[in-house]
């Protein structure tokens, strides 16, 4: 019993005091964290996405707590309410968020177009961009090997027929994907209906044609139906002004009249095509 | 003087604690995915290494020596050391915030790694004196810090190579740190007669 004790009793001692100067540490060197924080993080949907331009939500928590005047309303898969919540624990001006959702500038699917070359190496677009340039017939299209897929933290893009497709009823807009992209395809559009150019090639018309049935070939055909100059043919693609948008009173027309189909009007629920 | 010399290389190359002992494996399979990440937790081992062994070897000789206690070695230095990392990271925090920032999540993490507790132990066992314990614990810090630097350079290139598919991921890396750790093999013997 005796020489149970003995080696109990130190340990013990020993124990109690680690603990003893731990609690007295933690309490007399403790780091004061303002204590907004943990309420702001937990608003937050904690998809660490960063779309709001911080290291992760605790990053932007810490903003939002410390820095006078950082938004609310930059949490975009958080959406209005968060940007509610955000308002009422701070006590500023509720401000709406306006929801984005992530567009594919390309419709280069395998109907479309096919590959210039047989890939075979790791399942990802940049690294066959950094052998081929690409490893489909037109430069700038969509190669179907899903960077963007594995950038996704909502699952909300899957490669069907060779291209990224977004499922919008999951895309939060995030914006990961637009950065995982290495032809720059994908973009951030505000969620209304809107005519989306699903097309990036800027080569000269003959040459995109030749590369794929959907590219845009700089026809001008688009900036002569627009009534409102919206639509401007640069580096022989088009590029939509959306300011100029609403003032439309013929809604579509640039999608019913292009001559590829490369113009298709969105409600993001599914692009609707015109093709002739 | 010479004595140091050898019992430092020695601790870095021949009886490296990750090669040789086998001590720190998980780490060294870990957090050797990125270079940055390898060298940020090292630097923690380091630091910790030290810090161990200066409060170890004095409780090893002045407290459980004369009592007779020598057995209670293991279960007495995993709370000394758990607890002396909890209250440096509180330190830091408070005093240095740029160095708790960068060594991070590596501090808390090496709390009860084999291969500090395995420093700690080995000092003693060896019969070190305290500064011997102390330059002992700094070349196996910087043993830790070179396998981890060149495992992770090593993980680099596997990433890229074309790895047949029943070896991808952790097979491949066992492998390669199979072939490092017969690489330091080859050092054994030299540090005996280097200054003969």
């Amino acid at each position: 019993m005796n020489e149970i004790l003995i080696a109990v009793i130190p340990v013990v001692i020993i124990g109690v005091i680690c603990a003893v100067v731990l609690a007295v540490a933690s309490k007399f060197m403790a780091v004061k964290e303002n204590e907004k924080i943990p309420l702001i993080r937990e608003c937050l949907p904690g998809a660490n996405c960063g779309a709001c331009g911080f290291a992760g939500c605790d990053g932007y928590a810490k903003a939002l707590a410390e820095i006078d005047g950082t938004a609310t309303n930059l949490c975009i898969p958080g959406a209005d309410a968060v940007s509610r919540k955000l308002s009422e624990i701070l006590g500023v001006e509720f401000e709406d968020v306006v929801e984005k959702v992530a567009v594919v500038h390309c419709a280069g699917d395998c109907n479309n177009t096919q590959d210039k070359v047989e890939y075979i190496g790791i399942e990802s677009c940049t690294a066959a961009k950094l052998i081929f340039g690409s490893k489909g017939e037109c430069p700038y299209g969509c190669m179907g090997l899903g960077d963007c897929m594995n950038a996704c933290p909502n699952n909300a893009i899957c490669i069907e027929n060779g291209i990224a497709h977004v499922d919008t009823r999951l895309c939060t807009g995030c914006g990961l994907c637009t950065k995982a992209c290495p032809n720059h395809l994908i973009s951030l559009m505000d969620d209304v209906e809107r005519v989306v150019v699903t097309c990036s090639n800027t080569d000269k018309g003959a040459f995109t044609r030749k590369a794929c049935k959907n590219g845009c070939i700089g026809c001008r055909k688009c900036e002569k139906v627009c009534s409102n100059d919206a639509i401007k043919v640069v580096n022989n693609l088009a590029v939509i002004d959306y300011s100029k948008c609403p003032e439309c009173d013929d809604f579509g027309v640039c999608a019913r009249e292009c001559t590829t189909g490369c113009i298709a009007v969105s409600d993001f629920n599914g692009i609707h095509r015109f093709k002739n | 003087m010479t004595n140091f010399i050898i019992i430092m290389l020695s601790a870095v190359f021949i009886n490296n604690y990750v090669l040789s002992r086998f001590l720190g494996i998980c780490p060294f399979l870990g957090v050797s995915k990125k270079l940055n990440q390898a060298a940020g937790m090292s630097v923690a081992v380091i630091f910790v290494m030290l810090m161990a062994t200066a409060v170890t070897w004095p409780i090893q000789t002045y407290l459980l020596d004369p009592n007779n206690l020598g057995y209670l070695q293991t279960i007495v230095f995993i709370l000394v050391i758990a607890a002396l990392v909890q209250l440096v990271e509180i330190i830091l925090k408070r005093y240095i915030p740029s160095l708790h920032k960068s060594l991070g999540v590596y501090l808390p993490l090496i709390t009860t790694n084999c291969a500090v507790l395995g420093v700690t132990i080995l000092n003693i066992d060896e019969g070190y004196t305290f500064a011997e314990s102390m330059v002992n614990s700094l070349g196996s810090g910087l043993g830790f810090f070179l396998a981890m630097v060149m495992f992770a350079g090593v993980r680099s290139r596997l990433e890229g190579a074309d790895i047949p598919k029943a070896f991808q991921g952790l097979p491949i890396t066992l492998v390669a740190a199979s072939i490092t750790s017969l690489s330091f093999l080859g050092f054994s013997g030299v540090i005996e007669n280097l200054f003969a």
